[in-house]
């Protein structure tokens, strides 16, 4: 096979990759489009099987790792989603920075002139740190997510800061990029310690730059790591020469990009302050909560009582029902308020879950229709003329005071719950959310709260119902 | 004005190119499927695998091809396990049965 061929071949795998992008605009032409990323992938990867001399390693290689992601893929819960998302992009930095020290070691393996260009260098460099940062800055997300924190502090879903950790990130950035430069300026005999040296600080780096971020904040970063391994597989594809890497590293990098974007535009976060993490250290302590203020509250009985009196009912799911697997108790719900004739719609803010798009995928799981479930800015003009709206363990994306000049929250966009007749919330204590603030909405009138564990709620309801 | 076009050049050329059309692309996709495009991109990234393979497929063996065929190991993670989850997510959206109809 020609170089050409090659090349032709991988131009069809790229085109292949961006038609599964495409199909995810949509959820019946989303399936087509995997199919079309599966295609591009055997393409790819036969492609490059001709070029190779040996192929014992490669096919113990597959066989392993094949075998594992398959098990994965097929017994992981949906809840469980952002921590494999977080453990797969670890995979890719590792496998960056894999593949780098494999070129450094044997250039011409891979079509690189000997010694390596300087230019090859540079590629080579930038490819190797992402890669290395994206790799331990996710294993520790995934530490975060899956709740590790008990046994390490490092995985800890509490910020961890520490005085001068700024300075010592900045410090260790030029540390980093000083072997950098090193590396590519260093003759062959001598460029192994500094490409050493700058990989291990990267390492560093990308544990330093997780840890202070909050348990909050992971949809951005789990996001931003999204973005990471692209470039990291980018920078690989410079280095390589293969422009099918680099397209779809581009893919994947801009990708991860706008999802944190749309997260922190959800939160009304800038990226920075995400970056330089601990949420609520700055604002803190604002909690106005001293004053007693009277909550009426209900049970789960008198819930069912009034929603299925009413004529139309808005689910908002939040996090805590994700963290009680009550997805499926709420479908039984959403059902039986149905069969009486109920209008029953879900409302799904943007950071609802811990990852993007988490809530569409437990409430798909639990077979809820996706003709039922509606955006935030496709429903919010709804709950004006809504008879029950039904909370059920979000806080802070229902928070009014997000409408009010001069609130910390001002501004973040929110499900406006508040406009609904009835508002029913269940929570499980009173406690604030992560932004650390009271929630209004929780004194109103028209609100009666039903305390308790997600799931027992719901299920008391359907029973009830 | 004589002589080839640096690599790194066309190179550059055609990660700008893709970045456009990622960002295009990506802002089309439903707010609904945001994890399944996450662990969709995930599996695409993975197709750094052809670097690792060219690393263990070289001869002799050494160290370089080791470290290749772990990096294979740990891609091939990715690209089964990435596509597998996207396809069991989105069959999870699948139309339903119409409304009321127990079960589906």
């Amino acid at each position: 096979m020609s170089v050409n061929h090659v090349a032709l071949l991988y131009l069809i795998a790229s085109v292949l990759f961006i038609l599964a992008l495409k199909g995810l605009s949509h959820p019946e032409t989303a399936r087509r489009g995997n199919l079309f990323g599966i295609l591009g992938m055997v393409i790819a990867v036969v492609t490059t099987l001709a070029l190779t001399r040996s192929v014992l390693l490669i096919v113990a290689g597959i066989a392993l790792g094949g075998g594992v992601g398959a098990v994965v893929a097929r017994r992981v819960q949906m809840t469980q989603m952002p921590e494999l998302v977080a453990a797969m992009h670890s995979l890719v930095g590792m496998a960056a920075v894999l593949i780098a020290v494999a070129v450094v070691n044997n250039p011409a393996a891979f079509n690189i002139a000997v010694p390596m260009p300087r230019g090859s260098r540079l590629e080579l460099f930038i490819g190797t740190f992402v890669g290395a940062i994206t790799f331990s800055g996710s294993v520790i997300a995934f530490g975060k997510l899956a709740g590790l924190g008990r046994h390490f502090r490092l995985f800890s879903s509490a910020p961890v800061a520490f005085r001068g950790q700024h300075l010592l990130n900045l410090a260790l950035a030029l540390i980093m990029l000083g072997f950098g430069l090193a590396f590519f300026l260093a003759r062959p005999e001598g460029q192994w310690l500094p490409f050493l040296v700058m990989t291990g600080i990267a390492f560093v780096l990308g544990v330093l730059i997780i840890i202070p971020i909050g348990g909050a904040d992971m949809p951005v970063v789990i996001s931003m790591l999204n973005s990471y391994s692209g470039w990291a597989a980018a920078g690989i594809g410079f280095s390589l020469n293969n422009t099918m890497l680099i397209i779809a590293g581009s893919l994947v990098g801009s990708s991860g990009a706008i999802l944190s974007y749309i997260m922190c535009r959800a939160m009304n976060r800038s990226f920075f302050s995400v970056i330089l993490g601990g949420f609520g250290a700055a604002e803190g302590a604002v909690a106005q909560g001293a004053e007693q203020k009277s909550v009426r509250s209900g049970s789960a009985e008198d819930a069912a009582f009034l929603m299925s009196n009413a004529e139309s009912v808005i689910i908002a799911p939040g996090y805590g029902l994700a963290v009680a697997r009550a997805q499926h108790a709420v479908k039984e719900m959403a059902q039986k308020l149905t069969e009486k004739g109920v209008r029953v719609r879900y409302a799904i803010h943007p950071v609802a879950g811990r990852m993007p798009g988490h809530m569409n995928v437990l409430l798909a799981e639990a077979e809820v229709p996706y003709d039922q479930v509606f955006e935030m800015e496709d429903i919010n003009s709804e709950f004006g003329n809504t008879d029950v709206v039904l909370v059920l363990g979000a806080n802070d994306v229902v928070n009014p005071l997000a409408e009010q000049p001069g609130s910390p929250i001002y501004g973040m966009p929110i499900l406006q719950a508040h406009k609904a007749r009835t508002v029913l919330v269940n929570k499980r204590s009173m406690a604030s959310g992560y932004a650390g603030l009271d929630n209004p909405l929780f004194y109103m009138d028209k609100t009666m709260m039903v305390f308790g564990d997600a799931k027992k709620v719901v299920e008391g309801i359907v029973k009830a119902l | 004005m004589t002589g080839s076009i640096d690599p790194t050049l066309i190179n550059l050329t055609v990660f700008v190119l893709a970045v456009f059309v990622g960002y295009h692309v990506i802002w089309n996709v439903t707010p609904a499927l945001h994890t399944p495009l996450m662990s969709v991109t995930n599996a695409i990234s993975s197709v750094i695998i052809v670097g690792a393979l060219l690393a263990a497929g070289t001869e002799p063996l050494d160290f370089g091809t080791v470290l290749g065929a772990v990096a294979v190991g740990l891609a091939a993670v990715n690209v089964f396990g990435g596509f597998l989850v996207t396809q069991r997510m989105l069959e999870m959206f699948k139309k339903k049965a119409p409304k009321g109809a127990k079960g589906a």
